[in-house]
């Protein structure tokens, strides 16, 4: 616990220090909202709303998200990091935790920004009464998303072509957690005021982060032996 | 070194004798479906394939465990062949699937079918296991890396499916489900042949590609050993495992 924190605090520090990926995914973001602005909507009609609009937003984070997967062990990679945590007698698992964890917090910080850049920009139905709501599904969803990411992302970034083995991998593996995400925003969303929740997606994401987190904690040591 | 051809030949008689049968049911003596007409018969291969070729993935995730397990590189192999036959036999479930679909619905591609949506989904995770093999060139992490993917992949072909399935309506005919099953006598029969028979065929390929696989490797030793490191060709670069 006290590795993951330690390795949790140095990854925090050095985004703040660098700004290497979380303004970068926040601008990705915001760009995505105005291409899809002008993909999506007609001459007389400049917003979007319910399951549409649940999907454009779920998209937009995820796609987000890949650049901050991408990123994710690179410096580990390039600075010989591998080795150091290799040579540590400290367990590995605790790898997976800070990462994971980073990466949920750099979801979490990204979806501070693009969410109400959403709601500016695309929602039709006002966003602060549905907001409760929508923290609710994307934590769980960030946290599918953060497991996952780091097992593709340590996956990936051994390989030759890690920029595309990374969202090759990783967005087929997502699909259950997105379908489950898109479809508990959709009524949320809605213009007939924030409907409630569809307790069945929350499940089926919930049990989606359950399993996949086991899987991770139980196949992640194989990636770091040297 | 095992020797996988061993059986071998008992083996492929019998798939070919049980696909023979499974093949003579379905056009003699499984009845016409009431609706659908002579085109429901693509059921008999259809669903076994696709069945098939879903254990296929998960019986690759087991043996990759056994691999991170035991450290034995020969599991890697097992799961190797396992998922890229698996993979083949997909595509074919796909393609039939397919034309099921243009035949019954009149499109090839039908977006609410969860069924459908599901398999594409896995085909498409399995479809990048190859890739991932290929970008990594030290044997032993390629290996480990590989067997990671395969696991993650197993767990994630049952879940694939809860999510799919829950997302749309049901336009596929529910055949099989917990309760028992809703197909009439003949035509049960027919299919659990069918399902015999095509089980027993990726079988038979998978034992005939590990002894391809094997025989080529000692092959190589064999000649290494004759002729010296030098005078042989090096291997070409391949997604699959070398030992």
């Amino acid at each position: 616990m006290k590795t993951a924190f330690t390795v949790l605090r140095k990854d925090l520090l050095l985004e703040l220090r660098t700004l290497e990926t979380l303004p970068a995914m926040a601008l990705f973001s915001i760009s995505t909202f105005v291409i899809f602005h002008f993909g999506l909507t007609y001459r007389n009609q400049d917003t979007i709303q319910g399951q549409l609009a649940a999907g454009v937003l779920t998209v937009t984070l995820l796609f987000a998200g890949i650049l901050g997967v991408n990123r994710l062990f690179v410096a580990e990679r390039e600075q010989g990091g591998f080795d150091a945590f290799l040579l540590a007698p400290v367990d590995r698992s605790s790898l997976l935790l800070a990462k994971a964890a980073a990466l949920f917090l750099f979801l979490a910080a990204l979806e501070v920004i693009a969410v109400p850049a959403f709601g500016v920009l695309l929602l039709g139905p006002p966003l602060s009464p549905r907001l409760p709501s929508l923290i609710v599904v994307l934590a769980l969803a960030d946290v599918g998303i953060a497991v996952i990411g780091t097992l593709v992302s340590a996956l990936a970034v051994q390989t030759r072509a890690r920029d595309v083995i990374g969202p090759v991998i990783g967005l087929p593996v997502l699909i259950p957690a997105l379908i489950a995400t898109a479809r508990a925003i959709g009524p949320v969303l809605g213009t007939a005021g924030p409907g409630s929740l569809p307790g069945k997606w929350l499940l089926i994401l919930a049990l989606y982060d359950l399993v996949f987190a086991l899987v991770a904690y139980a196949v992640f040591d194989f990636l770091l032996e040297d | 070194m095992p020797t996988y051809g061993k059986g071998l030949r008992g083996l492929s008689i019998l798939t070919l004798a049980t696909i023979a049968v499974a093949l003579i049911l379905v056009f003699f003596y499984a009845p016409l479906d009431a609706s659908q007409g002579f085109i429901q018969k693509i059921f008999y291969i259809h669903v076994p394939l696709a069945i098939v070729s879903l254990c296929g993935f998960v019986f690759g995730g087991l043996l990759a465990v056994m691999h991170l397990r035991t450290g034995d590189r020969r599991y890697d192999l097992r799961s190797y062949v396992a998922i890229h036959m698996a993979l083949i036999f997909g595509v074919a479930a796909l393609l039939a699937g397919s034309i099921w679909a243009k035949a019954s619905w009149g499109h090839w591609w039908v977006w609410n079918d969860p069924t459908l949506v599901s398999y594409l989904i896995v085909l498409l995770m399995f479809a990048t296991y190859t890739p991932l093999r290929f970008s990594i060139e030290d044997p032993e992490r390629q290996a480990r890396y590989a067997s990671v993917f395969a696991i993650v992949g197993g767990a994630f072909v049952p879940l694939n499916f809860i999510a799919v399935r829950e997302a749309q309506e049901y336009v596929h005919p529910r055949v099989l489900t917990l309760t028992g099953s809703n197909l009439p006598g003949p035509m049960l029969l027919t299919f659990l042949v069918s399902l015999l028979g095509i089980t027993l065929l990726y079988i038979t390929l998978w034992k005939y590609e590990m002894a391809a696989k094997n025989t080529r490797m000692q092959m190589r030793a064999l000649r290494r050993r004759l002729l010296g490191d030098d005078d042989i060709s090096p291997l070409q670069r391949s997604a699959a495992p070398s030992l």
